[in-house]
């Protein structure tokens, strides 16, 4: 059972690191696979300060479902990078055995319900995790992760209109990343932010600076206590920008260069990492410390995935059904 | 006759009819400005216009209703899907709307589209990404399923597509994208629906099959003439609805032996049906039961190397087609 000393006492020092962490991962998966060593996936590189501020608000109790960009969700969460890349690898030593792969990951343990790899597929099962939790008894609350883009398919509007009338404790947390695949969101709806459609549907909504991760913290304890308090949902929307492509590899020549480069100034961890030398919350030591330990998780994550076997071939058929 | 790619092909066959007819169009995601994920649609925004190469959100329902309401009232239009496994998302829209409003509305209102897309097993896409469809469309009245197999049938089938009058699930095999091939110039070239073609003549044995499954199968028969002395006759029924049957069974009663080979899963596969109608039609001809070759029953698994267990191979197909001569 992995520990949630990330969301049990977020401290500044902690999201920094789970932040590092995740961007260290992610550059890891990608340059595995520029290398031909690993198949493609999503990477969530310029949204590290939206899934560890999510995170740092919830507790055990939470139930958590995901889309296609899940690992930073995952590690903010506390998941072990080293079973994620095995999986990533599709190695018997990843979370599912090498069967999901980056796209449909699941830890029951870590109240991880689903990574779900149809755009907006885990919006349709959120109300019902969030019921099954109140009947089933329990306090906990359901979070689900999804895109801007999954914002533009029926069924968010269904499961956010379902969480609403039957007060289901859900908060949806779009990660507006700007980015639908290869369209650039404008071309897709005339709203600037996701948040605006909540009132359509009675639910109560807020934007916050997705790339700064306090910020994020702040807005999501009070999503959560309204969310736990209430029994109903709530839709926070973190407003962000996807730095590398759609999936690996993608030069992403799509994207307007003055666009990318502005945002990257406002890159969450570079940024973080300044105002924390600045107000001297911690010192360019122990930041140095910081990134080797980072760096030695992330390289000994990839020596395991990399060394683990593969499934044996009687796991073909298992699993099918119960 | 120009040496083309299948993607190419698909290409061809779109443009050709855009410029043939003005109310064609075509819808679907990432398909405009940039061009396509699998670059089908390269160059055709530059060409049309954003009124006929419309990008849309990520809305597989909405887009599919769309299509089914703009060819309800005269318009022709083509909607690509990222890939087919997410046309299920409009499955309502499919299925009990294009596939039926010709019926009940009693012939009074045409619904002339076509959904096509990638289709089938990819490499390490996992389960929601790598299924194949052809049994599930083919089994509803009113929807018309096209499976091509060479960059020639590419083009005719799609155009024929285009310029008919009912609703065609038109199913692209990825892996084929990059295949080349003679098709005709000719801008009237069209292939037929419902007619199957044999693809390499043989005595000994039938194989049935279409689309990748179609090109592995002839791989297998070069492989076994050379190797074995065996001569496997290849037939490519290219639609699935409409079925063309009469080849298979003009074939298996020179043979008297049969083997049918699909990607997808064996419970109610394309296969099954094409068993089960050489059995009600040619059973007599049969000197052994007709066997079926078929992708693993089990959800599409990640790693490699359970992956490439899941799908049939050559040698699988190989060996069925001992089996029925029992050597
Ligand atoms: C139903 C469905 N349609 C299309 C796709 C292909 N697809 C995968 S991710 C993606 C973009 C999703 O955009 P968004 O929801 O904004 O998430 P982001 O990728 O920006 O994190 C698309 C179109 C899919 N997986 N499922």
């Amino acid at each position: 059972m992995t520990t949630f000393e990330v969301s049990v006492e977020p401290r500044v020092a902690q999201s920094l690191e789970a932040m590092l962490l995740i961007r260290a991962f992610e550059e890891q998966s990608a340059a595995l696979n520029a290398a031909g060593k690993s198949p493609s996936m999503c990477t969530s590189v310029g949204q590290e300060a939206s899934a560890v501020g999510v995170m740092n608000a919830l507790d055990e109790r939470d139930q958590i479902l995901t889309n296609h960009r899940s690992a930073g969700h995952l590690l903010a969460r506390g998941a072990d990078p080293r079973r994620i890349l095995a999986e990533i690898l599709g190695k018997s030593t990843g979370y599912c055995g090498g069967k999901s792969g980056s796209l449909h990951i699941s830890v029951k343990e870590l109240g991880v319900v689903l990574t779900s790899t149809i755009v907006g597929g885990e919006l349709s099962l959120a109300p019902g995790v969030a019921l099954s939790r109140q009947m089933l008894g329990g306090e906990g609350i359901v979070v689900v992760f999804f895109g801007d883009g999954a914002a533009t398919e029926g069924i968010f509007h269904e499961s956010i209109n379902l969480a609403a009338v039957w007060n289901l404790p859900v908060l949806y947390v779009c990660e507006n990343n700007q980015w639908q695949a290869f369209v650039h969101r404008k071309e897709t709806m005339l709203a600037d932010h996701i948040s605006t459609w909540g009132a359509s549907y009675g639910v109560k909504s807020q934007t916050v600076d997705g790339n700064d991760v306090d910020a994020v913290t702040a807005a999501a304890k009070d999503a959560v206590a309204y969310v736990r308090g209430t029994r109903k949902p709530f839709l926070l929307e973190t407003y962000t920008y996807r730095l590398r492509g759609h999936m690996e590899p993608d030069p992403a020549s799509y994207v307007d260069p003055a666009e990318l480069q502005s945002w990257k100034e406002r890159d969450p961890i570079a940024t973080y990492e300044q105002r924390l030398l600045d107000e001297h919350a911690i010192t360019p030591a122990e930041l140095d410390a910081m990134k080797s330990r980072v760096r030695a998780r992330i390289e000994d994550a990839a020596q395991f995935a990399m060394e683990s076997p593969y499934p044996s071939f009687e796991e073909l058929t298992t699993n099918v059904y119960a | 006759m120009a040496e083309k790619s299948y993607r190419d092909a698909i290409r061809d066959a779109m443009m050709e009819e855009m410029d043939r007819d003005p109310n064609v169009l075509i819808m679907g995601e990432d398909i405009g400005v940039y061009e396509g994920t699998f670059r089908i649609t390269a160059g055709m925004l530059k060409k049309y216009g954003p009124k006929r190469v419309i990008d849309t959100p990520i809305a597989e329902a909405g887009m599919v209703g769309t299509a089914v309401g703009m060819a309800m009232l005269g318009l022709r239009p083509i909607v690509e899907m990222m890939t087919v496994n997410f046309a299920i998302v409009a499955a309502d829209q499919i299925l009990n709307h294009a596939a039926k409003v010709r019926y009940f509305s009693g012939g009074q209102v045409d619904v002339p589209m076509v959904i096509r897309g990638p289709h089938g097993a990819g490499v390490q896409l996992s389960a929601q990404h790598s299924q194949s469809f052809e049994s599930f469309y083919a089994h509803f009245p009113g929807l018309k399923v096209v499976a091509p197999g060479t960059p020639a049938d590419a083009k005719g089938l799609l155009k024929t597509a285009i310029r008919g009058r009912d609703p065609v699930m038109f199913l692209e095999s990825a892996a084929l994208y990059g295949m080349k091939g003679e098709v005709p110039d000719d801008t009237n070239f069209t292939v037929p629906f419902g007619q199957s073609r044999v693809a390499r003549e043989g005595r000994d044995v039938t194989i049935v099959s279409y689309s990748r499954m179609m090109q592995m199968s002839l791989l297998v028969a070069d492989k076994l003439s050379k190797e074995e002395g065996i001569e496997c006759e290849v037939i490519d029924l290219r639609t699935l609805r409409p079925l063309d049957m009469d080849p298979v069974y003009a074939s298996v009663s020179k043979t008297h032996r049969a083997v049918v080979v699909q990607e997808q899963w064996k419970p109610f596969g394309a296969a099954a049906e094409i068993a089960a109608s050489i059995t009600e039609n040619v059973f007599d001809e049969l000197d052994a039961p007709v066997v079926r070759v078929t992708g693993e029953d089990v959800p599409m698994p990640y790693a490699r190397n359970l992956e490439l267990l899941a799908t049939p191979h050559e040698e699988h197909v190989a060996a069925a087609v001992k089996k029925v001569m029992y050597r």
